[in-house]
């Protein structure tokens, strides 16, 4: 029965233990002065270190601690908050695990001093139980701290989509389509609805889609790109396709694709050059200063 | 479906293609692989085009592909592997012509991956996968 020790010294020497795992973790070189305070580093174990021990006085009765019982609910609840408060000031994954287990030496100390058994099983059983215990709380450390960066990456794609379709009015009737990045299916069906809406807010007759800023034209972006200007000749619109470097021009003759009917021009300058040819504006610069 | 001998060089990355941004992930990969050996722009963009493709053929029709990327730099050569566990291409003729496809695409994927690299082999079997192998010179 080796959880009432586990107990007893948790209960018994709290204020020791959480000495000892702070020194720990100040050797393991996790104490992030730069990213918090004593105070708060100190609080954070604390919130840690109560419901830990409250969960082992709770398994007393059991032959062993069982990392899946729902006494450690309360753990898990402290955990998420520590590893959220920690990882948004910038505290690896791996270290946050570290962290956690940074608790193991100095209670293994203390098992030792205390189980006397002759054999050594008792003391053997009791280090392996805590240590299952803590690996699975290191684990739930890091499973949350991925959890927490995938929310990050996946509002940071939510974000850069709206960011990446934008549709500015250039002059009376022409509007551009700046494309910048990769082109998925999903962005090109976003590109195609905001350009078509535009199309008809605006009064758009000419849609320049530039792509200067996209980096690998390969046939499916060509085939997105045909099928918009194609949408946009269905509305009666017309689309010229800027921003086609030498690069991309050599690579998309080698892959054989076809722009057809579609107006191709090297630069967004040319093809609003053109533009206002077609529509008969005449864009007169007058010197300010004059000469 | 493993017909090839690992390809010539020291390896440079390993990546596993199963949904649309795995190919954005995978060619960006490629390009950092022609930056190591200095390779000029336009070499660049025609290999990481010429990827895109094979990689997009990997997950569509593959169902995902395995990426193995090698570094020869005596010769400075990028070499790309790309294998599938799909169902295989029955007549590799008529897929490498071009305007034929068996999906919505343009039909130039393979094609044109090919007129764009160095080196370029496919191998196929039926029910058992496909595995193409490129190469561009920096």
């Amino acid at each position: 029965m080796p959880v009432p020790h586990i107990h007893k010294i948790l209960d018994t020497q709290r204020d020791s233990l959480l000495r000892e795992w702070a020194s720990t973790q100040a050797e393991e070189g996790l104490i992030r002065k730069d990213l918090f305070t004593e105070a708060e580093a100190k609080a954070q174990i604390e919130t840690l270190y109560d419901p830990l021990a409250k969960g082992v006085a709770a398994s007393v009765d059991q032959d062993f601690l069982d990392p899946d019982d729902d006494v450690w609910e309360d753990l898990r609840a402290a955990l998420a908050e520590v590893t959220r408060e920690r990882t948004k000031r910038g505290v690896s994954t791996g270290d946050m695990a570290t962290f956690v287990l940074a608790l193991k030496y100095p209670l293994f100390e203390r098992l030792r001093a205390s189980v006397t058994d002759t054999n050594g099983t008792v003391l053997m059983e009791a280090i392996a139980q805590f240590t299952r215990l803590i690996d699975s709380v290191a684990l739930y450390c890091t499973e949350i701290c991925i959890a927490e960066r995938d929310k990050i990456i996946q509002r940071q794609h939510d974000e850069m989509m709206e960011l990446a379709t934008p549709v500015v009015e250039l002059w009376d009737r022409i509007v551009a389509v700046p494309l910048v990045g990769t082109l998925d299916s999903m962005r090109a069906q976003e590109v195609m609805e905001s350009t078509l809406s535009a199309i008809v807010e605006k009064k758009a007759d000419i849609v320049i889609i530039d792509i200067t800023g996209v980096m690998t034209v390969d046939t499916q972006v060509a085939q997105h790109l045909i099928r918009t200007a194609a949408a946009v000749r269905l509305m009666g619109a017309e689309a010229i396709i800027s921003g086609i470097s030498p690069r991309i021009a050599q690579t998309m003759v080698q892959l054989g694709v076809d722009t057809g009917e579609i107006r191709t021009r090297g630069s967004l300058r040319m093809a609003l050059a053109d533009a206002f040819r077609q529509l008969d504006t005449d864009v007169v610069i007058r010197s300010v200063r004059g000469n | 479906m493993k017909t090839l001998s690992p390809p010539p060089g020291k390896p440079f990355d390993r990546l596993v293609i199963a949904v649309e941004a795995d190919v954005f992930r995978s060619r960006q990969a490629v390009g950092r692989a022609m930056d190591r050996l200095g390779a000029r722009v336009i070499r660049r963009t025609r290999l990481v085009t010429a990827v895109s493709e094979i990689f997009r053929n990997g997950l569509v029709y593959g169902g995902g592909a395995e990426v193995v990327i090698t570094l020869d730099e005596a010769d400075r050569m990028v070499w790309v592997d790309c294998t599938d566990q799909g169902p295989g291409i029955a007549d590799l003729e008529l897929a490498m012509k071009d305007g034929y496809t068996t999906g919505k695409g343009l039909g130039r994927g393979l094609g044109g991956a090919k007129r764009l690299v160095e080196h370029f082999e496919i191998h196929s079997v039926l029910g058992e996968g496909t595995q193409v192998r490129l190469a561009g010179r920096a």
